[in-house]
């Protein structure tokens, strides 16, 4: 399966923003902030460094992504819908009565691996994944979404002890670090500093980028594994909300749903 | 009932080369045939059964049979998250060992024991429960969940009852043995109590009360058939589980008779009563502090069919 190419990931990730906006705001839920937060990397996963095709979701020699941040599932079904995994108008069903797109992200729609939701699952189903790779000696990578919030819960860290142990090359943790978790900002919940250095202390390979850059985001990726024998975590800065002025760093727009005027605000800002 | 299940893996695994059994690091010495074996179908994942049971989800969907396998609640309620939204949501091929069913580990202590588990995990949808009564039932049901997609709750027991097959049975996962016949009373155990339910049904006969056994070694899916059946056949009912009666096998008989419109003449739950195994002792002494064993079992049928307290005690 060969890469994608010729993907403009720049104008992908806007129309992520503007699709996740307006499926929030119709179906009056998700969380937008976190989606925002993550669409460039999605756009770049999605725009070429996945190998992956939407005829056939199921080859087995795709590559497997597991967002494990499922609260941001109304951005991937935004990238699957682009790519071609399913209708774009689907989307429109986001929250609805009888629709497949929950708010966090389900394995009914076509393109997605895995349903996801309560926080530090990923990861581990992830590894699993990667180490059945490794047994079959398959060439298919394991690429999960965290957020940075989930590195609270002990089982990512479980996760992450294993994979070091079992020298997961083939598998790729990509942080969206945008430093705000549910209700406050990571310094009154708790730090995560030294981050790097704690994910190298387990024994990974780590790298740190801008998770807006998307010329950064993809050159980084084009370079996994970052050593040999180790898994790979690259660390994205990123700004929570990105995109939309009044909704950038803000807790607030974790769980608030864009009305209005404030619609209309941030969808002139994102096609502006 | 470990051993068994071991044996059965080991005999089963190199025909079945997407056998995967990962532990929560347990089993020394118990694994070590299986280990030297085939070490590339076993996986010791630590102290870490969250990890262990996502992992497992992830291994299923990539092909994988695989087991879990750990001691009393670890396998189930420390990662029953994992087990509620990664295994059963997902539907994978993932099987979780129990071992130490009910107070198998008598004087390790509470923490250890497993007396809530087939409450909990009958109530996942997708996920079969078994709890076998003899050495025959757990290999037979070891050999089904190999050769079954889908997720499924071994529990194991340190203790078992004494050979109940007969020449010839074939195991049916889901269907109730009975294994002895009788039509005063039904004494239903799951189980290795199993055990106590044959013995007081010895007893019992001596009183000249004939009791009817039941093997319930598939908790769910529940034979609500052959329960209506036995209901309308014997005076009553009396499950056996070396668990609470909230919502195990007790519990599991009592809903399907009352959904069906069936009352037996009688009904009562053998099992803990809203309390914690905090005794110390071994799985025989525990039995008897909390009424599970054959005097007990005795005792509260002659209660209910009224027979004189003198005419049973020796």
């Amino acid at each position: 399966m060969s890469q994608q190419t010729a993907i403009d990931s720049v104008a992908l990730a806007r129309r992520i923003r503007i699709h996740a906006l307006r499926m929030t705001n119709r179906g009056g839920g998700a969380h937008i902030g976190a989606i925002f937060s993550c669409a460039d990397i999605l756009a770049v996963l999605y725009g070429g460094i996945l190998r992956v095709d939407p005829e056939a979701p199921r080859h087995p020699d795709r590559d497997r992504f597991v967002l494990s941040k499922g609260h941001a599932g109304g951005g991937l079904y935004a990238v699957l819908a682009e790519r071609g995994f399913f209708p774009v108008d689907k989307l429109l069903t986001h929250y609805q009565n009888g629709s497949e797109l929950s708010g966090h992200v389900s394995h009914a729609l076509r393109g997605v691996e895995v349903s996801t939701g309560a926080l530090g699952h990923g990861l581990s189903i992830a590894a699993g994944v990667a180490f059945a790779g490794k047994l079959k000696q398959a060439g298919h990578r394991a690429f999960c979404l965290l957020s940075d919030g989930e590195c609270d819960e002990g089982s990512t860290w479980e996760a992450v002890l294993f994979a070091a142990q079992h020298r997961l090359s083939n598998l790729v943790a990509l942080v969206d670090y945008n430093r705000n978790q549910g209700i406050a900002p990571i310094s009154e919940v708790l730090e995560l500093e030294p981050f790097a250095d704690k994910w190298t202390s387990f024994g990974w390979a780590v790298r740190e980028v801008d998770g807006h850059d998307h010329a950064a985001l993809r050159s980084v990726l084009q370079a996994v594994p970052f050593i040999e024998g180790k898994p790979s975590c690259l660390i994205a800065r990123t700004t929570k909300g990105k995109g939309v002025s009044f909704m950038e760093n803000s807790v607030l727009w974790h769980y608030r749903i864009p009305r209005g005027e404030e619609f209309d605000a941030a969808l002139a800002e994102l096609e502006g | 009932m470990r051993d068994t299940f071991v044996g059965v893996l080991t005999e089963l695994a190199p025909r079945h080369p997407e056998l995967l059994l990962l532990s929560g690091d347990l089993g020394f010495a118990v694994l070590n045939n299986f280990i030297a074996q085939y070490p590339r179908q076993f996986l010791n994942v630590g102290v870490a059964e969250q990890n262990m049971s996502g992992l497992a989800a992830g291994l299923a969907l990539e092909g994988h049979c695989v087991f879990t396998y750990s001691i009393g609640s670890f396998p189930t309620l420390r990662c029953l998250e994992q087990i509620r939204n990664d295994i059963c949501y997902h539907r994978v091929n993932v099987k979780i060992i129990c071992i130490g069913g009910g107070m198998s580990y008598g004087p390790v202590g509470f923490s250890h024991h497993a007396t809530e588990d087939l409450a909990i995990l009958r109530s996942l949808p997708g996920m079969e429960v078994f709890s076998p009564g003899d050495l025959w039932e757990a290999g037979e049901v070891s050999r089904y969940l190999v050769s079954h997609h889908g997720p499924a709750y071994l529990r194991l027991d340190k203790s078992a009852a004494k050979p109940t097959v007969r020449p010839g049975e074939i195991f049916r996962p889901g269907f109730i043995r009975t294994v002895r016949e009788g039509s005063d009373v039904t004494l239903a155990a799951t189980g290795g109590i199993l055990d106590e339910a044959l013995l007081a049904a010895d007893q019992l006969a001596g009183r000249g009360v004939r009791c009817r056994v039941l093997s319930v070694h598939t908790v769910k899916p529940l034979d609500t058939n052959t329960l209506a059946i036995i209901a309308a056949e014997t005076q009553g009912i009396v499950s056996i589980e070396e668990h609470g009666v909230d919502g195990g096998l007790g519990g599991a008989i009592a809903e399907s008779l009352m959904e069906a419109g069936i009352s037996p003449g009688f009904f009562v739950r053998i099992g803990l009563r809203n309390t914690f195994s905090s005794v110390v002792g071994s799985q025989a002494y525990l039995r008897t502090v909390y009424s599970l064993d054959a005097a007990s079992i005795v005792r509260t049928v002659s209660v209910k069919l009224g027979i004189a307290e003198e005419a049973i005690s020796r």
